[in-house]
């Protein structure tokens, strides 16, 4: 039987060395473009005709619209709304990403720390430079609430500054995680089905839960990556 | 764990970098502007829609305003010209009433005279009759012949008893 970790293998497609640089066309990359071909196609037929009464597919775009675009509004205001369409495509690019992963044969790009990390640094980086930019200096209160007594500064200080320090790891772990694990614990199940013969159908239907399970949690972590930075962004623009 | 395989890391990014920067573009330029477009247009319509309808409710009260005044002016006019018709009727009944009750009464005066000129005229022949009826019993029964004044006088005398 396979290892249940080999679904995560990255297989080049293409290779390409550019300067020494391994960059090859791989597998992870291909879903990752599928992802983005499917985002286009979704959004090119569901705005195809741009009724005032929706269809069902132009429906789904609204909701989806709506659903990013109220998350900014409540989690950081109006002056979030600058950064809809960053969030828009961070939520798409997870979702679809989590998603393609549950098809059989895929591969799931966002199981790969590299990726998830690569995005909440990118986030983490973006968003510090923002709340520097909007408060100066003042920014540094962050690390220092207002109303604090001057004598816990030894101790909240630190604390702050880990807790801000540890949000790309912790937001780039919590979905490579739950991505990995499920994918793990799918294959592991599946492999008991052939394994126990003719009692394969207890573990199939097992297989069968936890598959309705990993739907949810795709569709929810991308939501939860999405969110946090929506408040991320908040606590940069509004501070806290 | 694949996932730790560092050698693999450059081309995963490298490609999430070209990938995602594609897909921003694909939803900044072109799925966020279709989609918002839409969308205001159809809030657009709807609010025009809903000022519209309260215009027209605002017409809709003024009018049946107009309307409800209209009717209760044309109800006080009607009830005015009720009124003077009413007025004006009692006023004629009353001045005939008044009319007739004159002649009546006129007519029940003359009637009066006539009636107590008759009765004196009836009483004088009465008396004249009784002088002579008086007279012819007198001649026929004891064969004397009365006095013209004298026969009167008893007459007179006679009627007032009887009176």
């Amino acid at each position: 039987m396979a290892s249940p970790v080999e679904q995560f293998d990255i297989k080049p497609l293409v290779e390409i060395q550019v300067g020494g640089v391994d960059i090859s066309f791989t597998n992870s990359a291909l879903f990752m473009a599928i992802a983005v071909g499917l985002s286009a196609l979704f959004f090119w037929y569901g705005t195809r005709k741009r009724a005032l009464v929706p269809g069902r597919w132009q429906s789904v775009n609204e909701v989806f619209y709506e659903f990013i675009a109220n998350m900014i509004r409540d989690n950081v205001g109006k002056e979030g709304m600058k950064y809809f369409p960053f969030i828009f495509t961070l939520f798409m690019f997870v979702f679809l990403g989590n998603m393609l992963g549950l098809l059989p044969y895929s591969f799931t790009f966002t199981s790969h720390i590299a990726v998830t990390a690569a995005l909440a640094l990118f986030i983490f980086i973006a968003v510090t430079i923002i709340g520097f930019a909007r408060h100066g200096t003042h920014f540094l209160r962050m690390f220092f609430p207002h109303g604090a007594p001057i004598a816990t500064a030894p101790i909240l200080i630190p604390i702050e500054l880990i807790s801000y320090l540890s949000r790309p790891f912790s937001l780039s772990v919590r979905l490579f995680a739950n991505m990995t694990v499920g994918h793990i614990m799918l294959k592991v199940l599946a492999g008991f089905v052939v394994a126990l013969g003719v009692f394969g159908f207890i573990p199939l239907a097992v297989v069968f839960g936890v598959t309705l399970l990993e739907i949810g949690i795709a569709a929810l972590q991308a939501y939860v990556f999405t969110i946090l930075t929506c408040i991320y962004l908040n606590d940069a623009i509004n501070m806290h | 764990m694949p996932q730790f395989d560092f050698l693999s890391f450059p081309s995963q990014i490298f490609w999430l970098v070209v990938t995602f920067v594609a897909l921003y573009f694909i939803i900044s330029r072109f799925a966020i502007p279709r989609i918002g477009d839409v969308m205001e247009q159809r809030q657009k319509m709807i609010d025009d829609d809903l000022e519209r309808a309260t215009q027209l409710k605002a017409d809709t009260d003024a009018a049946i305003q107009t309307y409800e005044k209209a009717l209760a002016e044309a109800r006080a006019k009607a009830h005015e010209v009720m009124k003077g018709a009413q007025d004006e009727m009692s006023r004629k009944a009353e001045e005939r009433n008044r009319d007739v009750a004159e002649k009546l009464a006129q007519q029940i005066a003359e009637g009066e005279t006539r009636i107590s000129k008759a009765r004196d005229e009836a009483l004088a022949s009465i008396r004249e009759v009784a002088t002579d009826a008086a007279k012819a019993v007198a001649d026929k029964v004891a064969g004397v012949s009365i006095a013209d004044d004298k026969a009167e006088a008893a007459v007179a005398a006679a009627l007032k008893e009887t009176r």
